[in-house]
């Protein structure tokens, strides 16, 4: 978990295995560099393959950004426990945070690349989503 | 319907050992057609659960089916946690503190609604509705607690020739059909646990 402050949208990475997590961030990184705030999450509460909400609430809490924060998920319960996570958070933030219909890895990297110049929550979901559709 | 602090507890319990005794079978035909951690997640939720007893049991029924519910969101993983979680927190916000089995009922479809709501699912698609909706029909109907238990063990087991269209099974495609559905399995084990700790009565 690793993160940055800027007034770009943040991204959030969850994956049921925080190796796929992580090294997504990697690759996110060698893109963008700093320049946008970023987090991933990945495994169950004890280690294993799977997501978990405490997991993805603190990385939310560490891509925070005032422009909002993107997550990118991978497979079914990534996404569950995503949405379940933006529900917990407080009201003024769950409007500023989005769960992205896109594939992990590349959509990661397209959103921070969107996000690293400058453009809205919207516009940083809707390139993730696009690349692919 | 009154549950004394006893009657909780014993339900809490209750529920935490359906799940406990059968997470072996949970996770084998979670490894049939799922990604093999059903029975695991299960049982590490309702062992966090058991783990907030005695205190749990202190609070009322509604607020101690939400503390439920946020402790599976939170310790489950996998789909289930939110899914399972979900119902619980909706049960206890639709409930009053002493309800009677018309507030249950009214409370239980709201729960269901959410259900569907977070998975974005209808019953059909092989999950645990096609356990939850077929229930309610019969509690709704008014049966006792065989009643419901049977209809809960046989909705799981109408699963079994469903092609899964939601959830990981649905990757399998055709190959899901054969198998029953572990969430399906699970939420039957929980629902018999529960009206026989209840003990239901029918009502015409």
């Amino acid at each position: 978990m690793s993160s940055s402050s800027s007034g770009n949208v943040g991204i959030v990475i969850v994956s049921h295995s925080s190796k796929i997590a992580e090294g997504a961030a990697d690759m996110v990184r060698q893109m963008v560099g700093n320049a946008v705030p970023l987090a991933w999450t990945g495994g169950d509460t004890d280690g294993g393959l799977g997501t978990n909400v405490a997991g993805i609430l603190e990385a939310i809490e560490a891509a925070w950004s005032t422009a909002g924060v993107a997550i990118l998920v991978d497979l079914g319960g990534a996404e569950t426990n995503s949405e379940m996570a933006v529900e917990m958070l407080a009201e003024d933030r769950r409007a500023r945070v989005v769960v992205c219909n896109a594939p992990v890895v590349e959509g990661a990297v397209i959103a921070a690349t969107e996000s690293s110049g400058g453009s809205s929550l919207a516009a940083v979901k809707r390139s993730a989503e696009e690349f692919y559709a | 319907m009154s549950l004394d602090r006893a009657a909780r507890e014993k339900l809490v319990r209750a529920l935490a050992a359906s799940m406990i005794e059968h997470a072996e079978e949970l996770t084998s035909l979670d490894q049939a057609i799922g990604d093999g951690d059903h029975g695991l997640n299960m049982k590490r939720g309702f062992e966090a659960v058991l783990a907030t007893l005695p205190g749990l049991a202190d609070k009322s029924l509604p607020e101690m089916l939400k503390s439920i519910g946020m402790t599976l969101v939170m310790k489950v993983g996998g789909a289930s946690g939110p899914l399972v979680g979900t119902f619980f927190m909706e049960l206890g916000k639709g409930l009053p503190e002493l309800p009677a089995r018309t507030d249950l009922v009214a409370a239980a479809e709201k729960a269901i609604d959410a259900v569907k709501m977070r998975g974005r699912s209808e019953a059909g698609q092989k999950t645990l509705l096609d356990v939850l909706v077929p229930v309610q029909a019969v509690f709704a109907g008014g049966g006792d607690a065989r009643a419901i238990a049977a209809e809960a063990a046989q909705a799981a087991d109408r699963t079994t020739p469903m092609l899964a269209t939601r959830g990981r099974a649905s990757f399998l495609g055709e190959r899901s059909i054969g198998h029953m559905d572990p969430g399906s399995r699970s939420t039957s084990l929980l629902i018999s646990a529960a009206v026989a700790a209840l003990e239901f009565e029918a009502t015409s």
